[in-house]
């Protein structure tokens, strides 16, 4: 059984790392320094080691492990503490984000290789686990708090890692205001929370501690529209780290850093946080049924809308940062609907495979010389096979396709959506099955105009790069391929085998669905929908049948759909126009024109009008003043005498 | 004729003086305004001396070393205002070749 400290650890080991590597290794021992890489996967593997042991304890436990939590800070009555909560979740989390993260680093050595800020990555690496593990580990909102934004500052360090490229420097800001932005609504929800923290306390029970908001509600502490006002805030902060509409501006743009960082943070584990913020809070989240309509709205528009812009995108990491939001959507949808173990069975196995994915396009970039650019590509798979094999399993999982990772959880999720017989939900799962049929679309798309057909030149065609020394295609190193091997065979198992349909051995039917719900069991595990499960893998293999029919067959009729000349091509080629809508509309239009010129114009008048009317009265004041100074002796003289008199005068009467 | 009637024509004499300094215009007046209150501190003063100072004993004798004093001042203040005179004809001249004027009015260089 885990204890206290060894828990502790796991978050200490890669916040060690960065200290070492930041404070010693990256100054003294050199920016290229080989030492950095090892010391970041030593502490990564020790974190794995003890996640695992976690995960150990919780399943022989039986139920969430409860440590004492200490007292950090206190405000008037209210205690602010920190300490572990150690649950299914938790230990999930705990696990997904320490063995993709582990995997990835081992990548990351081969691929960042010849960068000059080798150290710096690690560094910033290390950080980013650090306050991830942080985040999943916290038992308090405001320790929570804390390791969510620490996790958007290392992201920005990440995003921005190139900073001297001007595209990576805007995407970084991009990414850090945009999620601000919502991160402004979680603040709110711990500031209401703190509003009502009498209620709480009279209660015995603590405002910031986990556990005792989730309870509140049920114990009547806090009425249902107040618990629902607080996650309406949570929700804003979980759509703006998650990128959903109206957020996810930031997430394509986010793929201007190093692709190690897209497959770890921009596509497996951060924005992985706001499903995990909704999840932690879900019983809040169930007292009102109206913040659970718009959670499930809003990840289901935002499934489709990104799986739409996902089909015309021609930069292979584009496609994979707008599947990504498209599967951001579709877990939020899942929390929507109430399925609150098949989002995080889906949030588990999409950290695999499409941590997959990300690292099969920065091998095939690697290989063509650095260009992300698919058109520029093609006819990779008799050079590269171990990485074709990779992006196969990733794209049959991330499309559904049995018996991948990917197939059973979105089949959980459908499942889930079309048996919950609301309004809402009725229409999600219409919309998720439009979006699994585009998500197979765009997924095989990339994977043809990449690896079939013939090659068309790399970054010695893309007019964008500026290529120093020629680049042959070629299989990547080992240490890059050796993580695809892995992430490949855990996409393969993880599916059937976490969350199998019958007992396997000593794994029980539904074990994951079951685990999850460690410390409160409140949703039903659907049965296995065998007709369910055969109409979205038809509608997915359709997707892949179209895909291949356009892009690698040559049937007139489909060849012409590439044609890039329609409106809808156009409308979707520019994201809808958000990003327009943003920049033009909002920021020029409205924040610029209206709302800074107004208080420009306040600043001006009203509180610059106080300074100079203060400034004025005190000029004019002395100027009154100084009229008496005529300069005439004989006025001078005049006013001294009658003072003398005076006091002469009041001497004789006082006397 | 007692200490009375001199002291009314000083303060009438000082008063006239001052009213002089502070209303003439031309320098030279009140230059001659200034001696006039000078003369009438003086007139004051050999008054006092004459029908105050032998009598401010307790037993009626005259003190030898101060009878003089009021007419020893006088004499004083005259010596003082011929040197001050001097001074002031000095500003007098210094003021005409700068304004090209006696009225005071005209050195107004101290205003703000």
């Amino acid at each position: 059984m885990i204890n206290e400290l060894a828990t502790w650890f796991i978050f200490f080991c890669p916040l060690l790392a960065f200290i070492i590597i930041g404070m010693v290794v990256w100054p003294f021992v050199g920016k290229k320094s080989k030492v950095s890489g090892y010391l970041t996967i030593a502490a990564l593997l020790s974190s794995t080691i003890l996640s695992f042991w976690a995960l150990g304890s919780v399943i022989q436990n039986g139920h969430a492990l409860e440590f004492e939590s200490h007292n950090w800070l206190k405000i008037q009555n209210v205690d602010i503490n920190f300490g572990i909560m150690l649950d299914g979740l938790t230990t999930i989390m705990l696990v997904v984000v320490n063995s993709v993260s582990l995997l990835v680093q081992i990548y990351s050595t081969g691929y960042m290789k010849h960068d000059g800020g080798y150290s710096r990555y690690f560094t910033y690496m290390s950080l980013f686990t650090a306050s991830m593990i942080g985040l999943v580990l916290a038992s308090n909102l405001i320790q929570m708090f804390v390791f969510w934004e620490l996790v958007g500052a290392s992201s920005y360090l990440l995003i921005g890692f190139w900073f001297n490229k001007p595209a990576a420097a805007a995407a970084a800001k991009k990414a850090f205001l945009v999620t601000r932005l919502g991160d402004f609504g979680f603040l709110l929800a711990i500031l209401y929370l703190f509003f009502n923290s009498e209620a709480f306390i009279s209660n015995g029970l603590n405002p910031f501690e986990v556990i005792d908001v989730n309870n509140a509600v049920a114990l009547g502490v806090i009425s249902s529209s107040v618990a629902g006002w607080v996650a309406i805030g949570m929700f804003a902060g979980a759509m703006g780290k998650s990128a959903q509409v109206p957020f996810h501006t930031w997430l394509p743009d986010a793929m201007e850093g190093p692709t190690p960082v897209s497959a770890l943070i921009h596509a497996a584990t951060m924005v992985a946080a706001g499903i995990f913020l909704v999840a932690r809070f879900f019983p809040l989240f169930e007292a009102s049924k109206e913040v659970m309509m718009v959670v499930a709205l809003v990840g289901g528009v935002t499934a489709i809308f990104a799986a739409s812009i996902g089909l015309v995108q021609n930069d292979i990491k584009r496609v994979l940062a707008y599947s990504t939001i498209s599967q951001l959507g579709f877990m939020m949808l899942a929390l929507g609907v109430g399925a609150y173990s098949a989002a995080i069975f889906h949030l588990f196995t999409h950290a695999f495979f499409k941590a997959l994915l990300f690292l099969t396009a920065g091998s095939v970039s690697h290989s063509v010389g650095g260009t992300f650019d698919m058109r520029y590509m093609g006819g990779l798979r008799r050079l590269m096979p171990w990485t074709y094999g990779a992006v196969m399993v990733g794209g049959l999982s991330l499309s559904g396709i049995f018996p991948m990772a990917g197939f059973w959880s979105k089949d959980e999720i459908l499942n889930h959506a079309w048996h919950s017989s609301t309004v809402v939900s009725d229409v999600v799962f219409w919309l998720a099955l439009a979006a699994a049929f585009m998500t197979a679309f765009y997924m095989f798309r990339a994977v043809f105009m990449t690896f079939e057909g013939s090659y068309k030149g790399g970054a010695k065609s893309d007019p964008d790069i500026e290529i120093s020394v020629e680049v042959t295609p070629h299989e990547s190193p080992k240490t890059m391929v050796i993580p695809l091997i892995i992430l490949s065979i855990a996409t393969l198992l993880v599916g059937w085998l976490v969350n199998p349909l019958t007992n396997i051995g000593s794994i029980p039917m539904h074990w994951f669905s079951e685990f999850v719900h460690v410390g409160d069991g409140h949703e039903k595990v659907l049965a296995f929908n065998k007709m369910l499960a055969a109409i979205s893998s038809l509608i997915a293999l359709l997707g892949i049948l179209l895909a291949y029919l356009i892009y690698v067959s040559n049937f007139g009729i489909f060849k012409s759909l590439q044609k890039t000349t329609s409106g809808v091509y156009k409308l979707l080629m520019s994201k809808y126009y958000f990003d327009e809508l943003y920049e033009d509309v909002i920021v020029k239009q409205i924040f610029y024109s209206k709302l800074a010129a107004g208080l420009d114009l306040l600043d001006k008048s009203f509180i610059d009008g106080i300074v100079r009317t203060i400034d004025r009265s005190g000029r004019n004041i002395g100027r009154l003043i100084a009229q008496l100074q005529t300069g005439q002796l004989q006025g001078y003289g005049v006013v001294t005498s009658f003072g003398v008199l005076l006091m002469f005068g009041i001497y004789l009467i006082f006397r | 004729m007692g200490l009375q009637q001199f002291l009314i024509i000083g303060a009438i004499l000082f008063f006239i003086g001052l009213f002089g300094a502070f209303t003439k215009r031309n320098t030279i007046v009140v230059l001659m305004c200034i001696e006039l209150m000078f003369n009438a501190v003086n007139l004051t003063a050999v008054a006092m001396s004459r029908y105050v100072v032998p009598y401010n004993n307790n037993h009626g004798v005259l003190i030898p070393e101060t009878i003089l004093t009021g007419h020893i001042f006088s004499i004083f203040i005259i010596t003082i205002a011929a040197a001050e005179i001097a001074i002031g004809l000095a500003i007098v001249i210094a003021l005409v070749r700068n304004y090209k004027s006696v009225f005071i009015s005209d050195a107004k260089e101290l205003k703000h």
